[in-house]
Protein backbone atom coordinates (compact mmCIF):
# COMPACT_ATOMS: atom_id res chain seq x y z
CA UNK A 1 0.00 0.00 0.00
CA UNK A 2 2.64 2.36 0.90
CA UNK A 3 4.72 1.45 -2.11
CA UNK A 4 1.46 2.47 -4.28
CA UNK A 5 0.93 5.85 -2.63
CA UNK A 6 4.79 6.58 -3.58
CA UNK A 7 4.09 5.95 -7.12
CA UNK A 8 1.21 7.91 -7.58
CA UNK A 9 2.31 10.79 -5.76
CA UNK A 10 5.74 10.75 -7.24
CA UNK A 11 3.96 10.70 -10.47
CA UNK A 12 1.90 13.68 -9.55
CA UNK A 13 4.82 15.48 -8.48
CA UNK A 14 6.45 14.77 -12.06
CA UNK A 15 3.54 16.02 -13.76
CA UNK A 16 3.70 19.55 -11.99
CA UNK A 17 7.35 19.77 -12.95
CA UNK A 18 6.53 19.52 -16.40
CA UNK A 19 4.07 21.96 -16.27
CA UNK A 20 6.35 24.21 -14.77
CA UNK A 21 8.90 23.75 -17.36
CA UNK A 22 6.82 23.80 -20.19
CA UNK A 23 5.10 27.41 -18.37
CA UNK A 24 8.16 28.52 -18.13
CA UNK A 25 8.94 27.76 -21.63
CA UNK A 26 6.50 30.13 -22.82
CA UNK A 27 6.00 33.03 -20.46
CA UNK A 28 8.62 35.03 -19.49
CA UNK A 29 8.27 35.99 -15.57
CA UNK A 30 8.62 40.04 -16.30
CA UNK A 31 6.06 42.37 -14.73
CA UNK A 32 3.47 43.68 -17.08
CA UNK A 33 4.04 45.94 -19.54
CA UNK A 34 2.22 49.03 -19.05
CA UNK A 35 0.12 50.64 -22.16
CA UNK A 36 0.34 54.31 -22.22
CA UNK A 37 -1.57 56.21 -24.76
CA UNK A 38 1.04 58.83 -26.35
CA UNK A 39 0.32 62.17 -26.41
CA UNK A 40 2.67 63.42 -29.47
CA UNK A 41 2.29 62.69 -33.11
CA UNK A 42 5.27 62.64 -34.92
CA UNK A 43 4.68 64.25 -38.61
CA UNK A 44 7.40 64.58 -41.25
CA UNK A 45 5.77 67.68 -43.19
CA UNK A 46 6.17 71.16 -42.53
CA UNK A 47 2.77 71.76 -44.03
CA UNK A 48 1.28 71.06 -40.92
CA UNK A 49 3.67 73.11 -38.71
CA UNK A 50 4.00 76.23 -40.59
CA UNK A 51 0.46 76.40 -42.73
CA UNK A 52 2.17 76.49 -45.94
CA UNK A 53 0.30 78.20 -49.03
CA UNK A 54 -0.52 76.08 -52.03
CA UNK A 55 2.28 76.04 -54.42
CA UNK A 56 1.16 77.56 -57.68
CA UNK A 57 0.51 81.26 -58.21
CA UNK A 58 0.17 83.66 -60.46
CA UNK A 59 -0.23 87.20 -60.59
CA UNK A 60 -2.15 90.37 -62.02
CA UNK A 61 -4.07 88.00 -64.22
CA UNK A 62 -1.32 86.23 -65.75
CA UNK A 63 -3.47 82.53 -65.55
CA UNK A 64 -6.74 83.32 -64.60
CA UNK A 65 -7.18 79.82 -64.04
CA UNK A 66 -4.51 79.82 -61.43
CA UNK A 67 -5.67 82.56 -59.98
CA UNK A 68 -8.95 81.20 -58.95
CA UNK A 69 -7.45 78.36 -58.08
CA UNK A 70 -5.23 79.80 -55.55
CA UNK A 71 -8.33 82.00 -53.94
CA UNK A 72 -9.97 78.15 -53.94
CA UNK A 73 -7.16 76.46 -51.87
CA UNK A 74 -5.51 78.91 -49.92
CA UNK A 75 -9.02 79.50 -47.88
CA UNK A 76 -10.02 75.84 -47.41
CA UNK A 77 -9.67 76.54 -43.84
CA UNK A 78 -12.27 79.96 -43.75
CA UNK A 79 -14.27 78.36 -46.75
CA UNK A 80 -15.62 75.73 -44.49
CA UNK A 81 -17.02 78.15 -41.95
CA UNK A 82 -18.91 80.24 -44.81
CA UNK A 83 -20.43 76.75 -46.03
CA UNK A 84 -21.69 76.12 -42.68
CA UNK A 85 -23.03 79.61 -42.33
CA UNK A 86 -25.15 78.63 -45.61
CA UNK A 87 -26.49 76.21 -44.79
CA UNK A 88 -28.13 77.74 -41.82
CA UNK A 89 -29.90 79.94 -44.51
CA UNK A 90 -32.75 78.36 -45.85
CA UNK A 91 -32.66 78.58 -50.17
CA UNK A 92 -36.51 78.41 -49.74
CA UNK A 93 -38.65 80.05 -47.18
CA UNK A 94 -41.17 78.71 -45.62
CA UNK A 95 -44.05 80.70 -47.32
CA UNK A 96 -42.87 79.78 -50.67
CA UNK A 97 -42.97 75.77 -49.74
CA UNK A 98 -46.74 75.78 -48.57
CA UNK A 99 -47.67 78.22 -51.70
CA UNK A 100 -45.85 75.71 -54.01
CA UNK A 101 -47.32 72.88 -52.47
CA UNK A 102 -51.18 74.10 -52.19
CA UNK A 103 -51.27 73.83 -55.59
CA UNK A 104 -49.81 70.41 -55.46
CA UNK A 105 -52.47 68.60 -53.32
CA UNK A 106 -55.03 68.20 -56.07
CA UNK A 107 -52.20 66.64 -58.30
CA UNK A 108 -50.71 64.51 -55.46
CA UNK A 109 -54.31 63.05 -54.10
CA UNK A 110 -55.00 61.41 -57.14
CA UNK A 111 -52.65 58.60 -56.87
CA UNK A 112 -53.55 58.04 -53.69
CA UNK A 113 -57.70 57.47 -55.00
CA UNK A 114 -58.84 54.22 -56.16
CA UNK A 115 -59.46 54.07 -60.42
CA UNK A 116 -63.31 54.27 -60.08
CA UNK A 117 -63.02 57.23 -58.06
CA UNK A 118 -60.19 58.90 -60.26
CA UNK A 119 -62.79 58.44 -63.24
CA UNK A 120 -65.61 59.97 -61.33
CA UNK A 121 -63.52 62.60 -60.30
CA UNK A 122 -62.04 63.67 -63.97
CA UNK A 123 -66.00 63.61 -64.88
CA UNK A 124 -66.58 66.38 -62.43
CA UNK A 125 -63.76 67.57 -64.18
CA UNK A 126 -64.95 67.40 -67.38
CA UNK A 127 -68.35 69.05 -66.14
CA UNK A 128 -66.59 71.98 -64.37
CA UNK A 129 -64.47 72.57 -67.81
CA UNK A 130 -67.10 72.99 -69.83
CA UNK A 131 -67.61 76.00 -67.51
CA UNK A 132 -63.97 76.49 -66.72
CA UNK A 133 -62.34 76.76 -69.96
CA UNK A 134 -63.46 80.06 -70.88
CA UNK A 135 -61.78 82.00 -68.14
CA UNK A 136 -59.08 79.93 -68.50
CA UNK A 137 -58.41 80.74 -72.14
CA UNK A 138 -59.25 84.29 -70.69
CA UNK A 139 -56.28 83.52 -68.42
CA UNK A 140 -53.72 82.63 -70.88
CA UNK A 141 -53.68 85.35 -72.96
CA UNK A 142 -50.78 86.90 -73.89
CA UNK A 143 -50.26 90.16 -71.83
CA UNK A 144 -48.64 92.83 -74.17
CA UNK A 145 -45.46 94.13 -71.54
CA UNK A 146 -45.93 97.56 -70.70
CA UNK A 147 -42.96 99.62 -72.02
CA UNK B 1 18.31 68.66 -21.45
CA UNK B 2 16.23 71.42 -21.17
CA UNK B 3 12.46 72.34 -21.25
CA UNK B 4 11.15 72.91 -24.71
CA UNK B 5 9.35 75.80 -24.13
CA UNK B 6 12.53 77.53 -22.93
CA UNK B 7 14.52 76.59 -26.28
CA UNK B 8 12.01 78.03 -28.81
CA UNK B 9 13.97 80.34 -31.21
CA UNK B 10 16.68 78.99 -30.23
CA UNK B 11 19.52 77.22 -32.08
CA UNK B 12 19.15 73.41 -31.01
CA UNK B 13 21.89 70.50 -32.00
CA UNK B 14 20.88 66.76 -33.20
CA UNK B 15 21.07 65.10 -29.54
CA UNK B 16 19.43 67.42 -27.56
CA UNK B 17 16.48 66.29 -25.52
CA UNK B 18 13.43 68.51 -25.18
CA UNK B 19 11.49 68.10 -22.20
CA UNK B 20 7.83 68.72 -21.91
CA UNK B 21 5.62 69.34 -19.24
CA UNK B 22 4.43 66.49 -17.68
CA UNK B 23 1.02 64.82 -19.41
CA UNK B 24 -2.13 64.53 -17.34
CA UNK B 25 -1.91 60.56 -17.78
CA UNK B 26 1.47 60.30 -15.12
CA UNK B 27 0.53 57.97 -12.17
CA UNK B 28 0.61 60.95 -10.09
CA UNK B 29 -2.65 62.54 -11.96
CA UNK B 30 -4.27 58.89 -12.13
CA UNK B 31 -5.23 58.91 -8.51
CA UNK B 32 -7.24 62.16 -9.12
CA UNK B 33 -9.06 61.59 -12.24
CA UNK B 34 -11.57 62.16 -10.94
CA UNK B 35 -10.64 65.56 -10.09
CA UNK B 36 -11.58 67.18 -13.46
CA UNK B 37 -8.13 66.60 -15.21
CA UNK B 38 -8.68 68.53 -18.79
CA UNK B 39 -7.64 66.21 -21.58
CA UNK B 40 -4.54 67.67 -22.90
CA UNK B 41 -4.55 68.00 -26.84
CA UNK B 42 -1.98 65.97 -28.78
CA UNK B 43 1.53 67.63 -29.90
CA UNK B 44 2.67 68.00 -32.88
CA UNK B 45 6.12 66.77 -33.27
CA UNK B 46 7.26 67.96 -36.73
CA UNK B 47 10.46 67.82 -38.82
CA UNK B 48 13.79 67.68 -37.03
CA UNK B 49 12.58 66.47 -34.03
CA UNK B 50 11.79 62.42 -32.67
CA UNK B 51 9.82 61.70 -30.04
CA UNK B 52 12.11 59.42 -26.72
CA UNK B 53 10.93 58.41 -23.56
CA UNK B 54 11.80 62.03 -22.13
CA UNK B 55 10.11 64.24 -24.05
CA UNK B 56 11.61 65.32 -27.80
CA UNK B 57 15.07 64.34 -29.14
CA UNK B 58 16.29 66.45 -31.84
CA UNK B 59 17.60 65.08 -35.18
CA UNK B 60 18.29 68.90 -37.31
CA UNK B 61 20.85 71.32 -36.81
CA UNK B 62 17.94 74.50 -36.69
CA UNK B 63 16.01 76.93 -34.75
CA UNK B 64 13.43 75.46 -32.84
CA UNK B 65 10.12 76.82 -33.23
CA UNK B 66 6.62 76.53 -31.47
CA UNK B 67 3.22 77.47 -32.50
CA UNK B 68 0.23 77.64 -30.10
CA UNK B 69 -2.16 76.47 -32.79
CA UNK B 70 -1.18 73.43 -34.23
CA UNK B 71 -3.52 72.55 -37.36
CA UNK B 72 -6.45 69.49 -36.74
CA UNK B 73 -5.99 67.31 -33.98
CA UNK B 74 -2.91 68.43 -32.44
CA UNK B 75 -4.48 70.98 -30.23
CA UNK B 76 -1.54 70.96 -28.07
CA UNK B 77 1.14 72.98 -30.35
CA UNK B 78 3.48 71.97 -32.41
CA UNK B 79 7.42 71.90 -32.29
CA UNK B 80 9.59 71.77 -35.09
CA UNK B 81 12.98 72.61 -36.48
CA UNK B 82 13.84 75.31 -39.06
CA UNK B 83 16.70 74.32 -40.61
CA UNK B 84 18.15 74.94 -43.37
CA UNK B 85 19.03 72.47 -46.14
CA UNK B 86 19.56 71.64 -49.70
CA UNK B 87 18.80 68.45 -50.14
CA UNK B 88 15.28 66.69 -50.38
CA UNK B 89 14.16 63.86 -48.53
CA UNK B 90 10.34 62.66 -49.80
CA UNK B 91 7.78 63.48 -46.98
CA UNK B 92 4.33 62.15 -47.57
CA UNK B 93 1.81 64.80 -49.07
CA UNK B 94 4.16 66.98 -49.84
CA UNK B 95 3.38 68.82 -53.44
CA UNK B 96 6.60 68.75 -55.58
CA UNK B 97 8.03 69.94 -59.41
CA UNK B 98 9.27 66.53 -60.62
CA UNK B 99 11.50 66.24 -64.47
CA UNK B 100 10.68 62.93 -66.43
CA UNK B 101 13.62 60.87 -66.58
CA UNK B 102 12.22 57.74 -68.24
CA UNK B 103 9.10 56.25 -69.12
CA UNK B 104 8.87 52.54 -68.27
CA UNK B 105 5.50 50.81 -69.48
CA UNK B 106 3.00 51.84 -66.65
CA UNK B 107 4.76 54.00 -64.31
CA UNK B 108 7.41 57.00 -65.12
CA UNK B 109 10.06 57.96 -63.54
CA UNK B 110 10.67 61.15 -62.31
CA UNK B 111 13.49 63.51 -60.56
CA UNK B 112 12.39 64.75 -57.88
CA UNK B 113 15.80 65.91 -55.85
CA UNK B 114 15.51 63.08 -53.33
CA UNK B 115 17.95 60.27 -52.98
CA UNK B 116 15.81 57.98 -55.04
CA UNK B 117 13.74 58.34 -58.66
CA UNK B 118 9.81 58.93 -58.14
CA UNK B 119 7.15 56.86 -59.74
CA UNK B 120 4.55 58.27 -61.06
CA UNK B 121 1.51 55.74 -62.91
CA UNK B 122 0.36 56.89 -65.89
CA UNK B 123 -3.53 56.63 -64.01
CA UNK B 124 -2.94 59.00 -61.95
CA UNK B 125 -3.53 61.89 -63.95
CA UNK B 126 -6.99 63.76 -64.21
CA UNK B 127 -9.48 62.24 -66.96
CA UNK B 128 -6.62 59.13 -67.28
CA UNK B 129 -7.62 55.82 -68.17
CA UNK B 130 -6.13 52.91 -70.06
CA UNK B 131 -7.30 53.98 -73.30
CA UNK B 132 -6.61 57.70 -73.09
CA UNK B 133 -3.14 58.27 -71.69
CA UNK B 134 -1.81 61.45 -70.77
CA UNK B 135 0.75 62.83 -73.13
CA UNK B 136 3.73 63.41 -70.86
CA UNK B 137 7.51 63.24 -72.80
CA UNK B 138 11.16 63.11 -70.99
CA UNK B 139 12.25 65.61 -70.16
CA UNK B 140 8.83 67.63 -69.25
CA UNK B 141 7.78 69.07 -65.67
CA UNK B 142 5.40 67.26 -63.77
CA UNK B 143 3.70 69.24 -60.45
CA UNK B 144 2.75 66.54 -58.03
CA UNK B 145 1.88 65.20 -54.93
CA UNK B 146 3.84 62.28 -52.70
CA UNK B 147 1.39 59.22 -52.03
CA UNK B 148 4.24 57.09 -50.86
CA UNK B 149 7.82 58.25 -49.12
CA UNK B 150 9.20 56.30 -46.36
CA UNK B 151 12.78 55.79 -45.95
CA UNK B 152 12.11 52.03 -47.18
CA UNK B 153 10.30 52.29 -50.31
CA UNK B 154 10.17 54.14 -53.63
CA UNK B 155 8.41 57.72 -53.53
CA UNK B 156 5.20 57.57 -55.49
CA UNK B 157 3.66 60.12 -56.76
CA UNK B 158 0.31 61.46 -58.40
CA UNK B 159 -1.49 64.13 -59.68
CA UNK B 160 -4.86 64.18 -58.51
CA UNK B 161 -6.27 63.98 -55.15
CA UNK B 162 -8.28 61.72 -53.27
CA UNK B 163 -11.56 63.12 -55.29
CA UNK B 164 -9.58 62.61 -58.88
CA UNK B 165 -9.39 66.09 -59.50
CA UNK B 166 -6.05 67.35 -60.54
CA UNK B 167 -6.30 70.80 -59.03
CA UNK B 168 -3.20 72.23 -60.42
CA UNK B 169 -1.33 69.68 -60.57
CA UNK B 170 0.03 67.89 -63.71
CA UNK B 171 2.14 68.34 -66.66
CA UNK B 172 3.46 72.18 -66.21
CA UNK B 173 3.55 74.40 -69.22
CA UNK B 174 6.24 74.02 -71.80
CA UNK B 175 8.20 77.37 -71.75
CA UNK B 176 9.45 79.05 -68.42
CA UNK B 177 12.18 78.62 -66.45
CA UNK B 178 13.27 76.44 -63.68
CA UNK B 179 15.46 77.15 -60.99
CA UNK B 180 16.74 75.14 -57.47
CA UNK B 181 16.88 77.32 -54.58
CA UNK B 182 16.85 75.95 -50.61
CA UNK B 183 14.47 74.09 -48.67
CA UNK B 184 14.79 77.01 -46.28
CA UNK B 185 13.65 79.84 -48.94
CA UNK B 186 10.63 77.89 -50.63
CA UNK B 187 9.01 78.08 -47.09
CA UNK B 188 9.82 81.41 -46.40
CA UNK B 189 8.30 81.82 -49.74
CA UNK B 190 5.15 80.03 -49.28
CA UNK B 191 4.09 80.84 -46.48
CA UNK B 192 1.46 83.11 -45.49
CA UNK B 193 1.48 86.70 -46.67
CA UNK B 194 4.91 86.27 -47.52
CA UNK B 195 6.79 89.24 -48.28
CA UNK B 196 9.04 88.61 -51.39
CA UNK B 197 5.92 87.15 -53.09
CA UNK B 198 3.86 90.12 -52.28
CA UNK B 199 6.51 92.72 -53.42
CA UNK B 200 7.13 90.55 -55.92
CA UNK B 201 3.62 90.36 -56.86
CA UNK B 202 3.19 94.62 -57.43
CA UNK B 203 5.94 94.55 -60.35
CA UNK B 204 3.93 92.51 -63.65
CA UNK B 205 2.31 89.64 -65.07
CA UNK B 206 4.03 86.55 -64.08
CA UNK B 207 3.02 82.77 -62.62
CA UNK B 208 5.11 80.97 -60.38
CA UNK B 209 4.99 76.99 -59.27
CA UNK B 210 6.64 76.04 -55.96
CA UNK B 211 7.61 72.19 -55.13
CA UNK B 212 8.80 71.33 -51.30
CA UNK B 213 11.69 70.00 -52.70
CA UNK B 214 13.38 73.69 -53.54
CA UNK B 215 12.04 73.65 -57.40
CA UNK B 216 10.59 76.92 -58.88
CA UNK B 217 9.18 77.29 -62.27
CA UNK B 218 8.56 80.28 -63.62
CA UNK B 219 7.00 82.40 -66.11
CA UNK B 220 6.35 85.70 -67.23
CA UNK B 221 5.36 87.48 -70.66
CA UNK B 222 8.85 87.66 -71.96
CA UNK B 223 12.18 86.09 -71.24
CA UNK B 224 13.77 89.29 -70.10
CA UNK B 225 10.65 89.32 -67.18
CA UNK B 226 11.24 86.07 -66.46
CA UNK B 227 14.98 86.20 -65.88
CA UNK B 228 14.52 89.35 -63.93
CA UNK B 229 11.54 86.90 -61.24
CA UNK B 230 14.37 84.88 -61.48
CA UNK B 231 17.65 86.46 -60.45
CA UNK B 232 15.39 88.25 -58.01
CA UNK B 233 14.15 84.84 -56.41
CA UNK B 234 18.11 83.87 -56.55
CA UNK B 235 19.40 86.59 -54.77
CA UNK B 236 16.55 86.68 -51.83
CA UNK B 237 18.15 83.91 -50.42
CA UNK B 238 21.39 86.14 -49.36
CA UNK B 239 19.16 89.53 -49.12
CA UNK B 240 18.14 91.37 -46.00
CA UNK B 241 14.66 92.77 -46.74
CA UNK B 242 16.20 95.89 -46.97
CA UNK B 243 18.34 95.11 -49.80
CA UNK B 244 15.55 93.51 -51.72
CA UNK B 245 13.27 96.47 -51.26
CA UNK B 246 16.44 98.61 -53.11
CA UNK B 247 16.39 96.18 -56.06
CA UNK B 248 12.89 95.64 -56.61
CA UNK B 249 12.91 99.51 -56.46
CA UNK B 250 14.92 99.66 -59.92
CA UNK B 251 12.68 97.40 -61.64
CA UNK B 252 9.35 99.29 -60.46
CA UNK B 253 9.86 101.67 -62.40
CA UNK B 254 10.68 99.98 -65.50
Amino acid sequence: MQRGLDSQTKKQLEEEEKKIISEEHWYLDLPDLKEKESFIIEERSFMPCEDLLYGRMSFKGFNPEIEKLMIQMNSRGKKEEIEVDDKMEADVSDEEMARRYETLVGTIGKKFLRKRDQCVLQDEDEDGNSNTRPSKKAKRKFLKPQD
Amino acid sequence: MAAAEACVGQVVLPGDVLLLPAHPDEDGERLRLGGGAAPRGRLLCGPGLRRCAAGLLVTKCGLLRHRQTGGGAAAGGAYWVDSQQKRYVPVKGDHVIGVVTAKAGDVFKLDVGGSEQASLSYLAFEGATKRNRPNVQVGDLIYGQFLVANKDMEPEMVCIDSSGRSNGMGIIGQDGFLIKVSLGLIRKLLAPKSEIIQELSQLYPFELVLGMNGRIWVKAKTVQQTLIIVNILEACEYMTAEQRKQALAKFSGN
